[in-house]
């Protein structure tokens, strides 16, 4: 029952090598691309624009709209029957509550901004993903927001707690021959960058009140690194624009 | 989404384009990158101008169907998500997205492009079955040409899955050294008619402009395998010799691009 070294081979609190890019689909008013180890996301912002269903619109406030889906052959498995299903519904919600405390859109009454995010390829994490890269399309079509979310997974492996666990780390009892009988828990979360606030807690599998303070106060640091490449593309893209 | 038509029009009378290309010249960059996704058997992203498109095979094992029993069988499917263009919705595939799979499809299929007895692995009781996904990212214009490039690519780069002896499962995860029995490439050229005058890969604006449009996919010694007449407008018989020269002459500069791409 000992999960000593990552079957990857990174560290405890090492993140898969990250990749983030804005402005990779020119018709969308905003884009980006977040990769995360063998997980790919792609995220496009249509918008602020008219709503339908037309009994949608609030006359009050714009209406932030996610959509989450898995392109047929990005599961690790058989081909994904296309169209939306239960769990893509469920991250779709999810996504869009992780991001609205950071999005105002106060300005744009009985609006929508739309935002569309596709999976190319998964290795776990696909949510987390999915909120980054969300977060930096919505940034890049300059909608007003008070701060970026970033999102990662953590969680325990056997005896372990560690971030962005791949899918072999989620199934350790297969995978890793010491780990037969093993715990799982997988604890996606988002945080508000400044405040440290959590926009986004899930958790499947077991585990005990201190392992789960334990894995959140790693998990904060976790995001930070996410934070950073975030940041980062966002600012590379700004240099591009002033040359 | 505004389209000014009335210039596009204008200036096609004046033999000139918004982009200042001409009539059979295609949009750059054109990139062929395979292998984009680890999940897929195969799979491709092809970008020409501002226009992406991303193409995915999965294979799997199945019974073949009762009139051929010793073939294994292909399916083509097209996706236009609302991420790639303000003009699509969520929801299941519109008619526009169906032609684009039907169209790509057919041009595979009727060329016999992949040998489908090489497919069967017992006949009456199991064959590989082949399935494309083509998913728009970026729709900037003449998506069918794009879509079958993306297709054939990915075709091209798809390796089988191991398949455990035991069970007859698949194991996804494991590929084996082994391509797909693809015996040609039919590349497909669609020709747009804009004030009778025709040109090739139109950007939206051009598209949305267009009278008629004539896809046809041709192979290396000019055998057309499909052919589909879009648009409100019309064609004569002379124009369809002319454009199926033009989409020969064609079809063989994009075949460059796409044999330039290396498959390990």
């Amino acid at each position: 029952m000992v999960y000593k070294q990552r079957l990857d081979g990174r560290k405890g609190d090492e993140l898969r090598p990250m990749e983030a890019k804005t402005k990779v689909i020119p018709n969308a008013q905003g884009s980006a691309s977040f990769k995360i180890g063998k997980t790919w996301a792609i995220a496009a912002v249509y918008g602020p624009r008219e709503i339908y269903p037309k009994f949608l619109a609030n006359p009050k406030r714009g209406i932030l709209r996610c959509y989450y889906n898995m392109m047929p052959f990005s599961g690790s498995g058989e081909r994904i029957r296309p169209g939306s299903n239960r769990r893509s519904q469920e991250i779709a919600m999810v996504m869009t509550k992780a991001l609205e405390p950071v999005v105002d859109l106060s300005q744009y009454p009985n609006s929508v901004v739309d935002v569309f995010v596709e999976l190319p390829q998964t290795d776990a994490g696909t949510r987390c993903a999915a909120i980054s890269a969300a977060a930096m399309a919505l940034a890049d079509a300059g909608i007003p927001m008070k701060d970026l979310v970033s999102s990662v997974a953590v969680g325990m492996a056997d005896d372990k707690i560690i971030a962005d666990l791949t899918y072999k780390e989620e199934h350790i009892y297969e995978f890793n021959p010491e780990s037969l009988n093993a715990v799982v828990s997988d604890i996606p979360l988002a945080m508000i960058h400044n405040t440290k606030e959590l926009t986004l807690l899930q958790m499947d599998g077991e585990i005990t009140k201190e392992d789960l303070l334990k894995a959140l106060e790693l998990g904060q640091k976790a995001i930070e690194k996410v934070y950073a490449v975030q940041v980062k593309a966002l600012k590379e893209n700004f240099i591009e624009e002033s040359k | 989404m505004i389209t000014n038509t009335k210039t596009v029009k204008e200036l096609v009378l004046q033999n000139k384009r918004l982009d200042m290309r001409t009539f059979t010249e295609y949009r750059q960059p054109i990139e062929i990158e395979t292998n984009i996704s680890w999940t897929a058997e195969g799979s491709a992203k092809v970008t020409i101008g501002k226009t992406v498109v991303m193409a995915g095979v999965k294979l799997s094992l199945e019974k073949p169907y009762n009139d051929t029993p010793d073939e294994g069988g292909i399916m083509i499917n097209a996706e236009l998500l609302p991420l790639s263009s303000s003009e699509y919705e969520p929801g299941p595939p519109g008619i526009k997205a169906v032609e684009l799979a039907r169209v790509t499809d057919r041009g595979i299929r009727e060329a016999k492009a992949i040998d489908l007895k090489a497919l069967c692995i017992e006949p009456g009781e199991k064959a590989w079955f082949v399935t494309v996904d083509i998913i728009s990212i970026n729709d900037a214009g003449n998506l069918f040409d794009v879509a079958n490039l993306a297709t054939l690519a990915a075709l091209k780069a798809a390796k089988f899955p191991v398949v455990n002896q035991e069970t007859g499962s698949i194991d996804y995860k494991q590929k084996t050294g082994r391509s797909l029995p693809l015996t040609k490439e039919p590349i497909s050229v669609t020709v747009y008619k804009i004030k009778g005058k025709l040109l090739l890969d139109p950007t939206m604006e051009e598209e949305k402009s267009a009278e008629a449009r004539l896809t046809v996919s041709i192979d290396k010694k000019g055998t057309i395998s499909a052919l589909q007449k879009g648009g409100e407008g019309t064609l004569t018989i002379a124009e369809v010799g002319t454009i199926i020269d033009l989409t020969h002459e064609k079809a063989e500069e994009l075949r460059v691009v796409l044999e330039r791409v290396v498959v390990s």
